[in-house]
């Protein structure tokens, strides 16, 4: 295995498309190492991204925040600005992991990974964040929602990556929340979660909403009909009804130990109808 | 292939050449001897493996050595001051927080990095700060009980 750490986004781009063989991204490494580690995938080339300094970034810039691919879940959720305008990015990103991880691991890595679980995932969703991409063949934007294409799979091709991930500016009554279900109340996988984002009229009613649910389909799924289904209103008893309805309509979850598919289902519901409380809450609605 | 890597160690200029996938915990405690950190998982679960990298806590089982060039490494053999203890170190043994200690320097680097950051943290901040270290001997309210106690401490 070679190892490289370039210092340029160009130069890792530059290495990633003319490896020979398989070529992995290194950001925090918490699931690369462990995927390593357990034989599961060989390297011919390690690029770590890490010595590229606007990757160690956060940006305010006016049209929100970009925060770059090797900023860690510890650096947001020092980030005062961040945590104001975006709460339920940054405490999903804070879910992930132990201290150990959280010194280490990337909103980014948690994308680019797949997982229909990861943590983070389902509040950029909700957040409509969009990842920039870096290739061969220059520079293009898209949605976080087309990153992921299935478990352990997304939709970068060979030389691209991410160079960071932009948030949008926060304007008037704003705000955001993720919630997940585990058993134990600190390190363990998501058994479903949700992530609600909501933008307010001066009078307190939904001119904006997004709504992403985890853990509940092979990808993180944004649900457009559960946005719709409180959009005009103040979350009265009804809307936030409507919106558990389609939150369980959305899911095509598995069984396993971790859930049944009939939990699930019903935990989707309660969890996008608490997570939208909180963020109508913090978006200033009474 | 082997590379050349240099660091700090606590406080000391360390140079060592490892190969390229090899962990830092590898490289610790196969090269360089320092056999503090231990190895119970290799998969970022049990955090017996913790060391302080520029500050912050990671689990040196998923760090790879070769990234450890340039930066400031703390290990465990660096907490006491020759014969004198850290405060933690002096508490977890008052507090008999530890049986077999094979989890216990990962719960020491865990801990001082917590301390560092909260001198005075509740009783779930110590819970939620440690909850990446795991011990199958003590039960972890000796832990928390030495941890506080320490903070106490360290306080003044
Ligand atoms: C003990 C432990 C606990 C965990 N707990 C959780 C949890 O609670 N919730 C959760 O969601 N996850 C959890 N994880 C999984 C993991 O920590 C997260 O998915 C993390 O966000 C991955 O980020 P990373 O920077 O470490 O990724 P890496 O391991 O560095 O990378 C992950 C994948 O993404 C690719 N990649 C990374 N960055 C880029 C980029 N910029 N461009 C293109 N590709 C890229 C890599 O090549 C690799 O394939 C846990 C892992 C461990 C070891
Ligand atoms: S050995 Fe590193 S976390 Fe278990
Ligand atoms: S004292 Fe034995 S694992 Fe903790």
């Amino acid at each position: 295995m070679q190892y490289e750490a370039p210092e340029t986004t160009k130069a890792a781009v530059g290495l990633l498309a003319k490896a020979k063989g398989s070529a992995y991204v290194l950001a925090g490494g918490s699931d690369l190492l462990v995927r390593m580690k357990g034989g599961f995938v060989e390297p011919d080339l390690v690029v770590d991204i890490k010595r590229i300094k606007p990757m160690r970034e956060i940006r305010k810039t006016a049209s929100g925040f970009t925060i770059g691919a090797a900023v860690s879940c510890a650096e947001m959720n020092e980030n005062k600005a961040l945590i104001k305008a975006w709460p339920g990015v940054v405490e999903a990103a804070g879910l992930i992991g132990s201290k150990q991880v959280q010194s280490r691991c990337t909103v980014v890595g948690n994308l680019c990974n797949s997982s229909p679980a990861a943590d983070s995932v389902p509040a950029l969703f909700a957040a409509g964040a969009r990842a920039v991409i870096q290739g061969p063949r220059g520079k293009r934007k898209v949605a976080v929602e087309d990153i992921p294409v299935g478990p352990g799979k997304n939709a970068l091709k060979k030389g691209e990556l991410i160079e960071a991930i932009e948030l949008p500016a926060r304007k008037g009554k704003s705000g955001d929340a993720y919630l997940r279900f585990i058993p134990r109340s600190e390190m363990d996988i998501a058994v479903v979660s949700a992530g609600v984002s909501l933008t307010l009229d001066a009078k307190g009613v939904i001119k904006d909403a997004r709504v992403a649910l985890g853990a509940v389909a092979p990808t993180v799924v944004l649900v457009k009909a559960a946005a719709k289904a409180i959009v005009g209103t103040k979350l009265d008893g009804t809307a936030l009804e409507k919106l558990g309805e389609a939150a369980s309509a959305a899911c095509s979850p598995i069984d396993d130990k971790r859930g049944t598919v009939e939990f699930r289902t019903k935990v989707a519901a309660v969890l996008a109808r608490r997570a939208a409380e909180i963020a109508y809450k913090r978006a200033g609605g009474k | 292939m082997a590379v050349l890597v240099s660091t700090t160690i606590n406080g000391d200029n360390v140079e060592f050449a490892c190969d390229p996938h090899e962990s830092l915990l590898d490289v610790l405690r196969n090269r360089l001897g320092l056999t503090g950190a231990k190895e119970g998982c290799g998969t970022g679960d049990c955090g017996s493996c913790s060391v302080q990298v520029d500050g912050r806590v990671v689990c040196a089982c998923l760090m790879l050595g070769v990234e450890a060039e340039g930066h400031e490494i703390e290990t465990v053999e660096g907490m006491s001051h020759g014969v004198e203890l850290h405060p933690l170190q002096t508490k977890f043994i008052e507090h008999a927080a530890l049986q077999c200690g094979v989890c216990t320097p990962g719960f020491l680097m865990a801990a001082k990095a917590l301390l560092e950051k909260n001198p005075d943290p509740t009783e779930e901040e110590i819970r939620f700060g440690l909850a990446g270290n795991l011990c199958r001997c003590t039960g972890y309210d000796k832990i928390v009980r030495a941890v506080q106690d320490a903070a106490k401490v360290m306080r003044g």
